[in-house]
């Protein structure tokens, strides 16, 4: 492999969607020599579906608004799973990484007094979600793809190169990632374009590689999230932690068939928008749970006097966490009070203008618009729960981001921990900026203490990782051959039919069952046809041994927790017990196989622990837990 | 497989197949469903008869601009143009930008605008400010936000005929998308350019070849966000110009209104 085209850098970010970006922002401003390597072209990352906003406790728009509230929302929302530092330092570090963005040109919509506009959303308590109508992603990734950018013209004024200090890698598919001694020392990939392979160097990688959606039929996730980052992380020998819990948003469109799954964001309950039953009955206040009692309007009129009150008034149950909406609306289906095509009413028409529809939600109008021949602002939108977000990924060091592997640093959707068993809509943004910039921040810590003193790539390494690349090539005997597209599919159908959801003891054995099959079948995977040249056929035989071990993953780690919370809802063990709460479940790879263990999760600091009142810790904790806040202080 | 079947039918399609030495238009019939779109059959194309069909795509939702191609001869996004706009017995031809050099099938090097993006000087911070002390009314940021709706799919620079079929323009020429990214940052309440001796309307004219654009709207009727490109930023970014050239002084005078 002496003659691949070869690269040196400080640190190798892998994944171009908001925390990759803003890693590779902080990895470069510590100086350091830093890739981006990104799977589409530069700009058009996950990130950019991302529809409502980004959630900081800014308190431009009720000042009652503060970290410690929004840290309260955040470990509501995840039933208290999340790894309570990183949700600390999400929530009081949020606010800068907006007021950041503003310094890179970014323009968020404004309040009367010209401050950063923030709108409602599931499961916070006040308006907290900065926003661009309803394409906050877009203006997220815009606006540090341009920060990239302005990075470049400084470095090409200096050095007269733009590439001298960031090198954007579009288009281009990491395979492995390679290690010296346990230590991270690269990592190999290939151009999609030409499907020629490069060794990169770097004693630092930052994973950024979003999510997992695309092993399950209905998704909102686009071609992207086959689970990279979860796959290599895997591989290396990090473990991945809260794999069960995947969040299915409450909202997807679920006709025309085409579209099933796209996301219609939630700013449209956030701003008025109610759901209804085939009949027209508004039924979420049927399903508020014990738990949020309190905070949740009973009945329809409180509900719509807090739009314009919301000191004197309860929340409308509309605005509950995804996981709660998304378990209604599938159990209103199932009980045969669905739309015709499967899926129930999102009413916005009957609650605002049309004027106000189209300020607010102009791309949902053009979706629906375009897509379904359907106008929202007289016409009621159909929607149905569609796969979102995984909860589920690497575990990290909070401060650091760094991971078990030395070297090794993941931040977003591919980290775990953060969210707990339920992400509340607009954490993700503000996740992506928070620990990417810690993960950049970590990895030059971390560079620095290598004193200069960097791992070596093994040649054979990179030779193993290059023939197991090109393997799908080498399955010429037709019989046996697996098609991609195929394979993709059954895998597909598998997840969302027995992991999804609502889940079951005994359908989970057949789903891992049927993955063993469909994985010995993989080692088949053939490219059916063309070379290595743009060949999407090579891609999806490549990405789906990605989409296999993280599917096992969810699988295994849901069959082995046998209560629901949040994104894990069991019919065989409906209710969440507190002995739960405090066990977290890991994979690792043993052997080749995916292995499950209970790992305690470390007790949460006492003052954040104040946050909350007894009566409310006592729905969750276990008393042995609670003792040390039965004490006054 | 879920969904409804009744409805579909063979629908045929005349894909562009080949890369940057060679190729040709060729001829498939592939099935239809009710409420499908371009991409649609393109990828079922993939899963059932050409495995290796270069497209490239993502969000399949009209949000990231990756699936830009010509269908009929129109620059479209693949995503959101709906099989229902044909007729069932209509051969739909889908070939790759043509502005832009062909990788393989309908996928287009679009490096050119990656380049261009690099031209425009970033936005400039303004002095004395600090994070979280930046102030803007609704009504300043609108301008600008408009433009910022941009997914650049690139259909615009596709479609505009200073470039599409004179590539020896694409030095001095960077396009509408990257004429409107001038404007946009010249709008921009708090942008500093001009303060640290910049001039936006100057480096469009000089850097990026405003004066090629003579307003012919192309870019505007392809834009599919429906960005007034022409109307809202190419204009008044010339108007601009023409106030600067011809009142000299009086561009002293007119700081921006902060």
């Amino acid at each position: 492999m002496a003659d691949i085209e070869s690269h040196d850098y400080d640190v190798i970010v892998i994944g171009a969607g908001g925390a990759g970006l803003r890693a590779a922002i902080e990895a470069r401003s510590h100086g350091l020599r830093t890739a981006v390597l990104c799977k589409s072209l530069f700009g058009k990352a996950h990130t950019v579906m991302a529809e409502g906003g980004i959630a900081a406790a800014m308190g431009n728009v009720n000042s009652g608004d503060n970290w410690q509230v929004h840290f309260r929302d955040t470990m509501r929302g995840g039933k208290f799973l999340n790894n309570w530092r990183m949700a600390e330092l999400h929530a009081t570090e949020a606010p800068q990484r907006v007021w950041e963005l503003e310094t890179y040109g970014a323009l968020f919509d404004r309040t009367a007094d010209g401050r950063i506009s923030q709108r409602n959303f599931g499961g916070h308590e006040y308006p907290r979600l900065a926003h661009v109508g309803d394409r906050t992603g877009l203006e997220l990734i815009r606006t540090l793809q341009q920060k990239v950018v302005s990075l470049q013209q400084a470095d090409h004024a200096e050095h007269g190169d733009y590439e001298a200090g960031l090198r954007v890698f579009a288009e281009f598919t990491v395979t492995d990632l390679l290690l010296d001694g346990g230590r991270v020392a690269g990592t190999v990939g290939y151009w999609r374009e030409s499907g020629r392979f490069v060794r990169l160097r770097a004693p630092a990688v930052v994973l950024a590689t979003g999510g997992i959606g695309k092993s399950f039929k209905v998704t909102s996730n686009s071609w992207e999230y086959t689970g990279d980052g979860h796959a290599l992380a895997l591989r290396a020998g990090a473990r991945l932690i809260n794999m069960e819990f995947v969040q299915f948003h409450p909202t997807g469109m679920v006709w025309p068939p085409s579209v099933k799954g796209i996301l219609v964001t939630e700013s449209v309950r956030g701003d008025g928008g109610v759901l209804r039953d085939a009949a027209g009955r508004r039924f979420m206040f049927d399903y508020i749970p014990e738990v949020f009692k309190d905070s949740y309007a009973d009945t329809p009129d409180e509900a719509d006097r807090w739009y314009s009150d919301p000191d004197n008034n309860r929340r409308p149950p509309e605005l509950l966490p995804r996981d709660e909406v998304a378990r209604a609306i599938n159990n209103e289906v199932k009980e045969g009070r669905g739309t015709p095509h499967g899926g129930v009413y999102l009413d916005v028409a009957s609650r605002l203008s049309a004027e106000e529809i189209m300020r607010r939600l102009p791309s949902m109008h053009h979706q629906f618009k375009e897509l379904a021949d359907v106008d929202i602002t007289s016409e009621r939108m159909e929607v149905g729960p569609t796969c979102h977000y995984v909860m589920g990924g690497v575990e990290v060091d909070p401060d650091t981001a760094a991971s078990s592997v030395p070297g090794l640093f993941a931040a977003g959707e591919v980290a775990g921990g953060m969210h707990g068993s339920n992400r509340l809509g607009g954490n993700s943004l503000s996740d992506l900026l928070v620990f990417g910039r810690r993960a950049g921040a970590g990895a030059a810590e971390y560079i620095a203490a290598l004193g200069g003193e960097h791992p070596e790539v093994s040649e054979a390494a990179v030779t193993d990782a290059v023939n197991s690349a090109l393997a799908p090539f080498e399955v010429t005997d037709t019989r046996g051959q697996e098609n991609p597209y195929s394979l993709h599919a059954e895998l597909q159908q598998v997840m969302n039919r027995l992991v999804g959801i609502i889940r079951d003891g005994a359908e989970m054995c057949s789903a891992l069952e049927q993955l063993a099959e469909i994985r010995q079948r993989a080692a088949r995977l053939a490219v059916p046809e063309g070379n290595r040249q743009f060949n999407p056929g090579w891609h999806l035989a490549l990405d789906l041994r990605n989409m296999l071990a993280v599917s096992e993953c969810v699988a295994s780690a849901a069959l082995r927790r046998t209560e629901s919370r949040g994104g894990h809802t069991r019919d065989d063990h409906p209710s969440m017990n507190p002995k739960w709460r405090g066990t977290l479940l890991g994979c690792e790879l043993r052997d080749g196989s995916v292995e499950v263990t209970e790992h305690p999760q470390p007790p949460m600091r006492e003052d954040l622990m104040r946050l909350f009142s007894p009566e409310e810790l006592g729905k969750y904790f276990t008393e042995e837990e609670l003792a040390v806040v039965r004490t006054p202080s | 497989m879920e969904g409804t079947v009744e409805m579909g039918y063979r629908a045929r399609l005349r894909v562009w197949r080949g890369d940057a030495d060679s190729g040709e238009l060729r001829d498939y019939e592939v099935d239809a469903e009710e409420g499908e779109v371009v991409l649609d059959l393109l990828h079922r194309l993939q899963a059932t008869q050409c495995p290796d069909l270069a497209v490239r795509w993502n969000c399949k939702a009209g949000k990231c601009g990756s699936c830009s191609a010509e269908v009929n001869g129109r620059p479209r996004l693949t995503c959101m143009t709906r099989m229902s706009l044909f007729g069932e017995e209509e051969t739909i031809t889908v070939t790759p930008m043509r502005t832009f050099p062909v990788i393989k099938d309908l996928v287009c090097d679009v490096s050119y605008n990656y380049v261009k993006a690099r031209e425009v000087p970033a936005f400039s911070p303004p002095g004395g400010l600090e994070p979280g002390e930046y102030r803007m009314h609704q009504r300043d940021v609108e301008r600008s936000q408009e433009f910022r709706k941009c997914i650049e799919c690139f259909l615009c620079q596709d479609t505009c005929h200073v470039i599409r079929d004179h590539s020896e323009n694409k030095e001095s020429f960077s396009g509408p998308r990257f004429l409107m990214r001038v404007a946009e940052l010249e709008m921009h309440p708090l942008d500093s350019h001009e303060e640290k001796g910049g001039n936006r309307p100057e480096e469009a004219r000089g850097d990026h070849g405003l004066g090629f654009c003579n307003i012919t709207k192309c870019c505007t009727e392809v834009c599919p966000e429906h960005i007034g490109i022409t109307d809202n930023a190419l204009i008044p970014l010339k108007e601009r110009l023409a106030d600067q050239r011809y009142d000299p002084l009086g561009r002293l005078f007119r700081r921006k209104n902060r």
